[in-house]
């Protein structure tokens, strides 16, 4: 993984970008409490297709998400280069399946735009902002959301 | 430490002194004349209204106080105990711990709600100040010295008397932070102190131990006080120390001179003295206060110093949590050793057993530290028969039994409010009125029975009272009039008892103040069932209901049998089956289009796949895999179909709430020994999933079920 060399200003954030569902997300560092290689979950009865299971976390049980299926971007496909970034908001560890984690992004708070008024309800609910790097586009991804949505049970 | 932490210990302490109080005082009930049970209470008040001088809590000690001076009294044999007086005590007993509980959380309790029990108490006061000839007992000291019988001494005018004290301090009254120094400044406060070390057991320098105690002293003190007044500078060292008194009436006049002149002012704008000389003056006040030295001594004989350690919770859990990660970790290896497949492996497997084992007794060890006896659970309960039986006018007590059954610390405090709940329904609803119970031929007085036992790896807490016993066919109108069950519908007798434990049924229409049976008894049910037990009743129709809780042990380990569901690996509590199966296909039969029956013993038992209620594609042919037999409140015998049972084991119970959220027919999840999670199954939801995939089969059920999903 590339590493920045900037020193980080109190008016910068950093950031880990990622790729899923073709798409380019980050989340804010202080969020993600580390990376691994993807392994095999149990499966939940029960829920929504998104949720992929539950993993072993050093005897934690972890629920893991199909990111870009939260996102309707279709079942992440199974690869071997796949990761799951274990984030933790609030006092609940999640882990999120996605394609590939690519470098730390650090950016002033100015450079984070506002998510403009786009038609999908739910996407603008789940994206914090956007951040516009070499001409592409990285969607800071809101955790909360993916975690509130991921609470409910299918019937 | 910090003055936050010692006032905690105080309020600990005041929990254990609370309890001693309760037990007491039900001892009392069946002994009055047993002078130790009088003592240990007269022992309990004293102390926490000493804690609470100590730190300013003036409603506490005030009202402490009158409930001690009348306990004295009992004590003194100057009052004799009558039911009247007991329900007296029994309410003050409520109300000191009231007190407590409002001065530990810092609210105010409604302003002078303890009035009108002080001036109740006060009456019996009242009664003793008009004894003409007002004596004291002999006190009894737990040390060689003389017997003194205070009522000599009364007829010496406000005399000064001579106690001569020999105190050498123990190790341990370091250790517990006394100080002696100021022991002397609150003697010298008395009267007249002369102080002399004695140095002889000062040992070589080389032997020196500096953490120990070699010094003692002599110490001569002139005072007006009494003895006890003394004693009770040596309250909180008591134990801690050799401490001899002896004392002569005859000091020298040049010693009296200045305690008297010191002493006399104080004892004369004494408020309230009683009539008689002023030499009875002296000596009543303290002594109503309380001479603790005789009734500590001699609970210290029958005790013994308590060989317990407080810790707080979190620790051990932290522990327990670890010692679960030990467990799994071991058999990761063993099961990694295992796959290696190594040639001479016999010595590694021994030492593997051998981990094995040690781990499994530092789980064992662990589990037991957070294991507590229900005693204290129980004794609660006592209160609330009576608050219930007073609010009532009904009259009721409450017998336990297995009192010392050990159950976990946790479940513990989570069964208070269910328990409180039922104990209370069971007076108020269970138990007739006294005019019904004599006319039946009953004893007037109702019998609240709590009972706990261990059977078979889980806690039995049954709650049964001699009532009237359910009244069915007002559950059952009741329930077709809230809508819960169709009018048509025919229920047998433990169908309709457990009608009570849907949401919404309630029998509002005769509830009084108190929560009524039936009125929020879901709300038992699912505190039970949090903690992983189950809850049914039994009423026998006029002489009584139980109800019955059965609880695992501990919510941390649980044994399982670890099964396959489909291709799924899942583990299933064993305290919920009772038999299993491998049946012969002849023995399964088809009902309706999809459901099917097996044939056990004569009798038909529904089937529910496992597979088809979690919604995993189903690999088994129907005909096939073992049944697992288990009993249900609604369903009664029911058989869960699984692909087969792999091992029976000690599992881990790790929460699947904590991260991500409940999930139908799952109660938790395990970690086995490759690392990979397994999730623990609850057969009761199972067989509810199961049945609203089969709806033609248990129509009736799934009705019930439907208008409460």
């Amino acid at each position: 993984m590339p590493e920045t060399a900037e020193v980080r200003a109190d008016s910068q954030f950093e950031f880990i970008t990622f790729s899923a569902g073709g798409q380019n997300f980050c989340l804010e560092i202080t969020q993600i409490r580390e990376i691994r290689r993807w392994t095999p979950v149990t499966a939940l009865p029960h829920t929504p297709r998104d949720v992929l299971g539950v993993m072993n976390l050093r005897g934690a049980v972890i629920p893991i998400f199909d990111l870009a299926a939260r996102f309707g971007l279709g079942a992440t496909p199974a690869n071997e280069r796949n990761v799951v970034i274990v984030a933790a908001v609030g006092g609940t560890t999640i882990g999120l399946l996605v394609e590939s984690v690519s470098e730390i992004l650090s950016v002033e708070k100015a450079a984070i735009q506002e998510t403009p008024d786009i038609k999908s309800e739910s996407t603008r609910h789940s994206i914090l902002g956007m951040i516009s790097v070499d001409e592409t586009m990285v969607r800071v991804v809101n955790l909360d959301s993916v975690l509130e949505a991921g609470k409910g049970v299918a019937p | 430490m910090s003055g936050n932490s010692i006032r905690d210990t105080f309020f600990e302490e005041c929990e254990e002194l609370l309890e001693a109080l309760v037990e007491g005082l039900s001892q009392m009930e069946e002994a009055p004349e047993d002078m130790e049970v009088v003592n240990a209470v007269f022992r309990a008040v004293h102390s926490i209204k000493g804690g609470a001088g100590a730190f300013a809590l003036d409603r506490l000690v005030a009202f402490a106080h009158s409930f001690e001076t009348v306990m004295d009294m009992v004590r003194d044999r100057t009052l004799t105990v009558d039911e009247k007086l007991m329900a007296l005590f029994h309410r003050a007993g409520d109300q000191l711990s009231d007190l407590v509980t409002s001065a530990r959380d810092e609210t105010e309790l409604a302003p002078g709600a303890e009035a009108c029990l002080i001036k109740e108490l006060e009456s019996y006061l009242g009664e003793s100040d008009r004894e003409e000839d007002f004596s004291f007992d002999a006190l009894t000291l737990d040390f060689d010295g003389p017997t003194i019988d205070i009522a000599v001494e009364a007829d010496a005018i406000p005399s000064t008397r001579l106690f001569t004290i020999r105190f050498k301090p123990g190790r341990a009254l370091y250790e517990n932070g006394h100080e002696p120094l100021l022991i002397f400044d609150a003697l010298a406060e008395l009267g007249d102190l002369k102080v002399e070390a004695d140095l002889s057991a000062i040992p070589d320098f080389d032997s020196f131990d500096p953490s120990d105690s070699v010094l003692s002293w002599s110490l001569r003190l002139h005072t007006t006080e009494s003895e006890t007044t003394l004693h009770e500078v040596f309250e909180f060292v008591e134990g801690l120390c050799e401490l001899e008194v002896s004392v002569s009436a005859a000091p020298s006049p040049a010693d009296i001179a200045p305690p008297i002149a010191e002493s006399a002012p104080a004892l004369a704008p004494d408020p309230t003295p009683p009539p008689g000389p002023d030499s009875e003056a002296t000596d009543v006040k303290p002594a109503a206060q309380g001479a603790t030295a005789a009734p500590a001594a001699s609970a210290r004989e029958a005790r013994g110093p308590k060989p317990t350690l407080r810790v707080d919770l979190d620790r051990v859990d932290r522990l327990i949590n670890t010692v679960g990660e030990l467990i799994i970790n071991q058999a990761m290896i063993s099961q990694r050793i295992e796959e290696l497949d190594l040639p001479t492996v016999a010595h590694l497997t021994n030492e593997l057993e051998a981990y094995k084992l040690l781990a499994r007794d530092i789980q064992e060890g662990v589990m037991a530290i957070r294991a507590q006896p229900v005693k204290p659970l129980f004794q609660r309960m006592s209160r609330i028969v009576r608050e219930a039986s007073d609010a009532t006018g009904k009259k009721a007590k409450l017998v336990t039994v297995g009192d010392s059954t050990e159950v976990d610390k946790t479940v513990i405090e989570r069964l208070a409010d269910p328990l409180t709940h039922m104990i209370r329904n069971a007076v108020d609803h269970g138990l007739e009125r006294p005019e019904a119970r004599e006319a039946a031929g009953k004893d007037v007085v109702g019998t609240i029975r709590l009972s706990a036992a261990h059977r078979s790896g889980s806690v039995f807490i049954e709650i049964s009272d001699d009532g009237a016993g359910l009244n069915r066919e007002r559950i059952l109108a009741k329930a077709i009039e809230k809508n819960l069950v169709a009018p048509e519908a025919e229920l047998s007798d433990p169908e309709i008892d457990n009608l009570l434990f849907l949401p919404g049924f309630s029998t509002a229409g005769q509830v009084s103040n108190l929560s009524g049976r039936g009125v929020g008894m879901d709300v038992v049910k699912n505190a039970v069932q949090a903690l992983g037990g189950r809850v049914s009743i039994n009423s026998t129709p006029g002489k009584g209901t139980t109800f019955s809780i059965i609880l695992p042990l501990t919510l941390a380990v649980m044994d399982g049998f670890v099964i396959s569901v489909a291709k799924e690996t899942m583990v299933i509590p064993i305290a919920s089956i009772l038999e299993t199966i491998r049946p012969n296909p002849r023995d399964i039969h088809i009902v309706g289009t999809d459901s099917e029956v097996v044939s056990v013993r004569g009798s038909y038992v529904p089937i529910v796949d496992v597979a088809d209620s979690l919604g995993l594609e189903r690999t088994d042919r129907k005909g096939t895999g073992i049944l697992l037999l288990v009993s249900t409140e609604i369903q009664g015998l029911t058989a869960l179909r699984v692909t087969a049972i792999h091992d029976q084991r000690q599992v881990v119970i790790k929460s699947l709430e904590s991260n991500y959220a409940a999930i139908p027919g799952v109660s938790a999840a395990t970690i086995l020994g490759d690392g990979k999670i397994a999730l623990i199954l609850d057969p009761e939801e199972i067989i509810k999933l199961g049945h609203n995939a089969a709806p033609d089969l248990f129509a009736q059920h799934t009705r019930m079920e439907l208008r409460h999903a």
